[in-house]
């Protein structure tokens, strides 16, 4: 919202300066600080001068240019007469316009120069409103009244020198978007009188109606509730608005249209209540305010034929839809420059039905910014009565008196507020006079509840006088009671603040007009908290596990898209082509949430090899996203006027995806970087599943790695993770390896790239489950070490072997296997084609004794036993 | 060797003789000092003072001789095996010392060569991540407890249970990301959360109170991005619900946070905003950590951080909107409480003086191993 300082002067009684930058400062810090937030603080007119009101004498026209251009004489009452060369024609001898002498300055540090143009000299430049920076118009120059003083400072003459705020409005705060509005807080603020623009220039009734008027009626009144009609006739269309109308409407960023248009804007702005002017001559019967019928249409204004909806707000005549309520007329009713006689409405309408219909036609306007903001509902009568009164005075017509009303009394909003709410809320002892002054200066009325235990006195200055009124930094930051802590306060909240409707909305009210700076801190107290979860504590330690193993963390992109699927080969009935389809994405391509953190990192892994890196290790932890089966479509909109059941809940929760947390890693180039110490190791399938395990590890889980075959992974070089308890229950975690060469391919990615992707979720369940820590004994007799070498079929799984010996020596009586470890890998002549060698070292000891050859033997024996039953594997040399 | 009796055999007897006892000593101390090295050495230890070592083997037939011989014989062998033993010991000690003088030498390495690592390359941390825990910890610190929800959220969650009324224009002001309905054109009644308050609803609907949680997480709007927004970001709010908690506590927890994250004595400083959750409703500003502030005087050096201001915009703040206590069946005649929430990714911009928010974004592996593993 951009309003001059000028215009918010003349409602609030500041004695400032446009030219005293300090006073302007500290209006904008006052401002700000009681939550009209200053954006920007411009001064405007300031870079303009040497410009003057002039009186053109006569005009020659020149010929023979490319197109007409005259040569005018021009007179300041100086004695001297000037030759001006200008383009425009809007103009003619005896007008009197802004003439800008040589050495003139203006808007833009443009100068003006005598010089020679089109065979003349020019001394000096007829300025159009562009020009002067007083609106948009530059079709001609500005023509001024015919009683601006000849001579005169244009600058002072038209009271350019001005300072422009733009302020940001919240959503709340309606009743800011208006001179109204701003000029009250600012009073308030700076604690001088206001007068209010509202009660300005009213007729002895505004209330007053009149069958003269145009008719109107409201058929739905959920859609509007009040709506007022005025009138004037006669007016002349061509009368220009004012000078001083026009530079403010420029300055609050609205453009000059015409009289009656410009009215009902300047009104808009001063008042907040947004009016619109329909040509008498083009309404077609009674006025009805209603809901759209099916299949009708509307073009409005800005020349868009729009399809109504059912839920649409109109004006409407006998001729149908006349003006989307609220947004944006029709042109069919617009005013124009042969309209004499104008109808003027005012209503109320549904600040839901307005924000509704104006989201449906992505159409915003002044109007329904305004309106979905809340809007006074007792202004309809004054501002139109305003308006008529102000256009038949500048355009030369008269006022049908009284109006055409429909609509209801609005019942106002009233509040009961203990009187120290908002001293309990701010946590400082205002005190009752305070927190009635400032309810008051709001514009509250405040009585004292009947029977309330405090109902004893007026109120007025009763008490212990805790606090003194009078601005900020009255309040006493300290631990004192608020002197009538049992008195509950009744407050009607003015018509014009819709957004006061609960205690904590007039305790905000008292907080932000004493001063968020007044409230004091105090110390934080400790409450008893249980720290951080084991869940929580398990994702920090396998983050740094993987940082500290050099990969490094990245944050992708959680869209996706069917694309990503194919890419990486998902077969037709994959879980993971399942997602959540976003109505809105960002991008068209991405319309998906992800079900797998993998395209997301290869992206990412891709950019950084384009920026020139060869040996890249990547991981995310993140949420992927996986529609439930079965799901209800709608998830839905529970009361808030109470908790909701658990069944409540439960239907959003079953509506919801669910949302496990992933963590992956990606691996490419060397994983042990080459130098002058030799050759680099490339990264491959066993720095995936090593990370995989690294994961696992974090968890303190049992774990085993399974060859598997799973997409977008390399069929021969993929590894399932799974968990397992002692009880047997398995749950997968997700799997790693090199990548398929599709997927490399269409991920642009290098040869032989490497991924791995967990079920964060599945893993910390588990870890949760698995309760604390069992260390094992610590027995100190002596260690019996045994070597086994075993031939096995290559299709054989390590894993299966080294299982296989662990089950055999446990049967084997007492004695413990605390390790076994695979030191030699072996494949070649010795062991025969298919075949490869696995060499363990198993290690024995007893909890109570040294254990003999004999007995260690037997173990060893057994395990081995076991691995031939289970794998075939042959002991070689045995 | 003898059995220890009592008939004297002095041929049994003759290596205890003078003669021979010296020359076993001069061979032992020849190659004593004839050990060039130190594994020389352990071999002439072992053949000259060993067990099986002449002298070893002389002592041990002392036994046999008659009484009146063994007290001489004893002191002419001890004094050999002393003489041995203390050559021994000294060519040990220079031995070692050599050795230690040439270790110095030809071991001596470049210990500035870049040896980089070679066996794992640089890991880091994302500092969205490290940060986002640095923020979480400080409230954790005071007693708060991470609460953690989903980010496709029901928009009863997200806007309704929150005080965002449905089509108040507060709602467009959070440019939402919705899920799509069944069929095209329908509702889903769910969003890509846009802020980490729903977790507040969570908690409050979950937990006992008195009640203190911070929940860190991803959120998402439908902004464009550019250099100080990102669709895709990261929210730390904290909520506290407890009796008699005042907008005092509020800011004293404020100012803990500040203090914590960005250095001791930073003034913060409150300005009223609007948020539907929070009535009142605050921005929080804190003084700049780089310039102090002084760079807003008159006379000041420009602050690259600040821009000048002397002020950061930090976070949004307020006290519980009651309506949100009763949606979440929470008596607001007996319990208030305070929420406060920021960006993390604005906290990495601020805190480090980072000037992008891409940034954050892209993934390129010299942003995070520029922070490490924490920040």
């Amino acid at each position: 919202m951009r309003l001059p300082l000028s215009w918010l002067l003349e409602y609030a009684a500041i004695d400032v300066s446009p030219d005293d930058a300090d006073g302007v400062a500290d209006l904008s810090r006052r401002l700000t600080a009681c939550g009209l937030e200053v954006e920007s603080v411009e001064p405007v007119g300031h870079d303009i001068s040497g410009v003057v009101v002039a009186e053109v004498l006569d005009v020659a026209e020149l010929t023979g240019f490319s197109k007409p251009i005259r040569y005018c004489r021009v007179s300041i009452a100086d004695g001297q007469q000037r030759h001006v060369i200008c383009g425009a024609r809007n103009f003619a001898a005896g007008d009197r316009v802004a003439l800008a002498l040589p050495g003139a300055m203006l808007p833009g540090g443009f100068e003006i120069g005598a010089r020679k143009t089109y065979g003349r000299v020019s001394e000096g430049m007829i300025c159009s409103a562009l020009e002067l920076a007083v609106g948009e118009d530059h079709s001609g120059i500005m023509v001024l009244p015919a009683d601006a003083p000849l001579g005169a400072d244009f600058v002072t003459y038209a009271g350019l020198r001005d300072v422009v705020f733009d302020i940001n409005v919240t959503p709340d705060k309606g009743f800011a978007l208006s001179v109204r509005g701003v000029a009250r807080e600012l009073a308030i603020s700076c604690q001088v009188p206001f007068t209010d623009p509202a009660d300005v220039g009213l007729p002895a009734d505004a209330t007053a109606t009149s069958p003269e008027v145009h008719p109107v009626s409201i058929e739905d009144t959920t859609a509007c509730d009040r709506i007022v009609l005025r009138e004037v006739r006669g007016i002349d269309p061509a009368t220009p608005t004012p000078l001083a109308m026009k530079i403010r409407l420029a300055r609050a960023g609205q453009r000059s249209v015409s009289l009656a248009v410009d009215v009902t804007n300047y009104l808009m702005l001063e008042l907040g209540q947004p009016l619109h002017a329909f040509d008498r001559a083009r309404l077609h019967g009674p006025v009805v305010v209603r809901r759209a019928q099916p299949g009708e249409k509307l073009e409005t204004l800005d020349h868009v034929v729009r399809t109504l909806d059912p839920e649409d707000i109109l004006i409407t005549d006998e001729s149908g839809p006349i003006s989307l309520a609220g947004t944006m007329g029709g042109v069919a009713t617009e005013v124009s420059d042969s309209s004499h006689d104008v109808v003027i409405e005012a209503a109320h309408f549904s600040a839901r039905g307005i924000a509704r219909m104006s989201r449906r036609h992505k159409l915003g306007s002044e109007a329904s910014a305004r309106f979905e903001r809340g809007v006074d509902p007792q202004l309809p009568h004054r501002a139109s009565a305003r308006a008529t009164t102000m256009l038949a005075a500048l355009g030369g017509g008269t006022v049908v008196p009284g109006c055409s009303f429909a609509g209801a009394e609005i019942e106002p909003v009233r509040i009961a507020m203990a009187a120290d709410y908002p001293d309990r809320l701010a946590g400082l002892v205002y005190g009752l006079e305070t927190v009635q002054k400032r309810l008051r200066e709001v514009g509250c009325a405040v009585a004292h509840m009947p029977g309330s235990a405090a109902d004893r006195s007026d109120g007025a200055g009763a008490g212990s006088g805790a606090a003194a009124g009078g601005g900020e930094g009255a309040a006493r930051p300290d631990h004192g009671r608020h002197d009538r802590p049992d008195l509950t306060l009744l407050v009607t909240a003015p018509s014009w603040r819709p957004d006061l409707t609960d205690p904590a909305d007039l305790a905000e009210e008292v907080i932000r007009l004493e001063g968020y700076q007044n409230i004091p801190a105090r110390a934080v107290r400790a409450v008893g908290g249980r720290g951080l979860t084991g869940r929580q504590r398990l994702r920090r330690s396998l983050s740094r596990a993987l940082a500290a193993d050099g990969y490094v963390e990245v944050i992708c992109s959680p869209f996706t898209s069917v694309l990503d699927f194919d890419r990486l080969q998902l077969p037709a009935g994959d879980q993971r082509r399942q997602a959540v389809r976003l109505a809105n994405p960002l991008s068209d391509d991405e319309p998906l949430m992800r079900t797998t953190l993998l395209p997301g990192i290869f992206r990412t892994l891709a950019r950084n090899l384009g920026r020139g890196f060869t040996d890249v290790s990547l991981y995310e932890l993140g949420m992927v996203f996986r529609p439930k089966s079965g799901a209800p479509p709608l998830a839905p909109i529970l009361p808030v006027d109470r908790a909701p059941t658990e069944q409540e809940v439960a239907r959003l929760g079953a509506a919801l995806p669910d949302q496990p947390l992933h963590v992956a890693a990606v691996m490419t180039g060397n994983a042990e970087p080459a130098g002058y110490w030799g050759a680099g190791r490339p990264a491959g399938w066993q720095d995936a599943i090593e990370a995989a395990r690294l994961v696992l590890r974090s968890s303190r889980l049992t774990f085993s790695v399974r060859a598997d075959q799973h997409q977008p992974w390399h069929p021969g070089r993929c590894a399932a993770i799974v968990i397992g308890t002692e009880q047997g229950q398995e749950w997968l975690a997700g799997h790693a390896g090199e990548l398929h060469p599709r997927v490399i391919a269409a991920f642009g990615l290098p040869a032989r790239t490497s991924a791995m992707e967990l079920d964060l979720s599945v893993i910390t369940a588990a870890a949760d489950a698995a309760g604390p820590v069992q260390p094992p004994s610590l027995w100190s007799y002596p260690l019996a070490v045994q070597d086994v070498a075993l031939v096995v079929p290559q299709a054989v799984p390590a894993a299966d072997v080294e299982r296989a010996l662990a089950a055999g020596a446990a049967a084997a009586g007492d004695v413990r296997l605390e390790s076994l470890s695979l030191f030699d890998l072996y494949t070649g002549g010795q062991v025969g084609e298919g075949f490869k060698s696995l060499a363990y070292t198993l290690r024995f000891r007893a909890p109570d004794r040294t254990l003999t050859a004999e007995e260690v033997r037997g173990a060893r024996d057994a395990a081995v036993a076991e691995a031939a039953r289970q794998t075939g594997a042959v002991q070689r040399g045995g | 060797m003898s059995a220890p009796n009592k008939a004297y055999d002095p041929v049994e007897a003759a290596t205890l003789s003078a003669g021979e006892l010296q020359r076993m000593q001069a061979d032992a101390l020849a190659a004593i000092a004839a050990a060039a090295n130190l594994d020389e050495l352990k071999t002439a230890r072992l053949a000259h003072a060993g067990d099986r070592a002449p002298l070893t083997l002389a002592n041990a037939e002392i036994g046999a001789l008659p009484p009146a011989a063994r007290a001489d014989a004893g002191k002419r062998v001890g004094t050999a095996r002393a003489a041995v033993r203390a050559a021994l010991v000294q060519r040990q000690a220079d031995l070692e010392a050599e050795r230690d003088r040439r270790v110095l030498v030809d071991e001596a390495v470049d210990v500035t060569l870049p040896w980089d690592r070679p066996m794992s390359l640089d890991g880091a941390r994302h500092p969205v991540t490290t940060v986002g825990e640095r923020l979480a910890d400080v409230f954790v610190s005071m007693g708060y407890e991470i609460a953690e929800g989903p980010e496709v959220e029901a928009e009863w969650y997200n806007f309704d249970a929150l005080n965002f009324p449905p089509d108040h224009p507060a709602r467009e002001m959070q440019d939402t990301i919705f899920v799509a309905g069944a069929e095209p054109g329908e509702r889903s009644g769910m969003v890509l959360r846009t802020h980490t308050s729903p977790v507040q609803i969570r908690a409050m609907l979950t937990r006992p109170l008195p009640l203190y949680v911070v929940s860190p997480g991803k959120c998402y709007r439908s902004d464009a991005l550019d250099a100080t927004h990102s669709p895709v970001f990261h929210q730390i709010e904290c909520l506290a619900v407890d009796e008699g908690l005042t907008m005092a506590d509020l800011r004293g927890a404020i100012n803990a946070f500040v203090e914590a994250m960005f250095g001791e004595g930073l003034q913060t400083r409150l300005r009223p905003d609007f948020f539907p959750f929070t009535e009142p409703s605050a921005d929080v500003s804190m003084q700049c950590h780089v310039c102090r502030g002084a760079s807003a005087q008159p006379g000041g050096q420009p602050c690259r951080v600040c821009r000048s201001q002397g002020w950061i915009e930090l976070a949004g703040c307020g006290m519980v909107n009651p309506r949100v206590l009763v949606a979440c069946g929470i008596d607001p005649d007996r319990y208030s409480g305070f929420a406060f929430g920021l960006g993390i990714e604005r906290s990495v911009l601020v805190r480090h003086g980072v000037a992008d928010i891409r940034d954050t974004l892209e993934g390129d592996v010299r942003f995070s191993r520029a922070f490490g593993m924490e920040a």
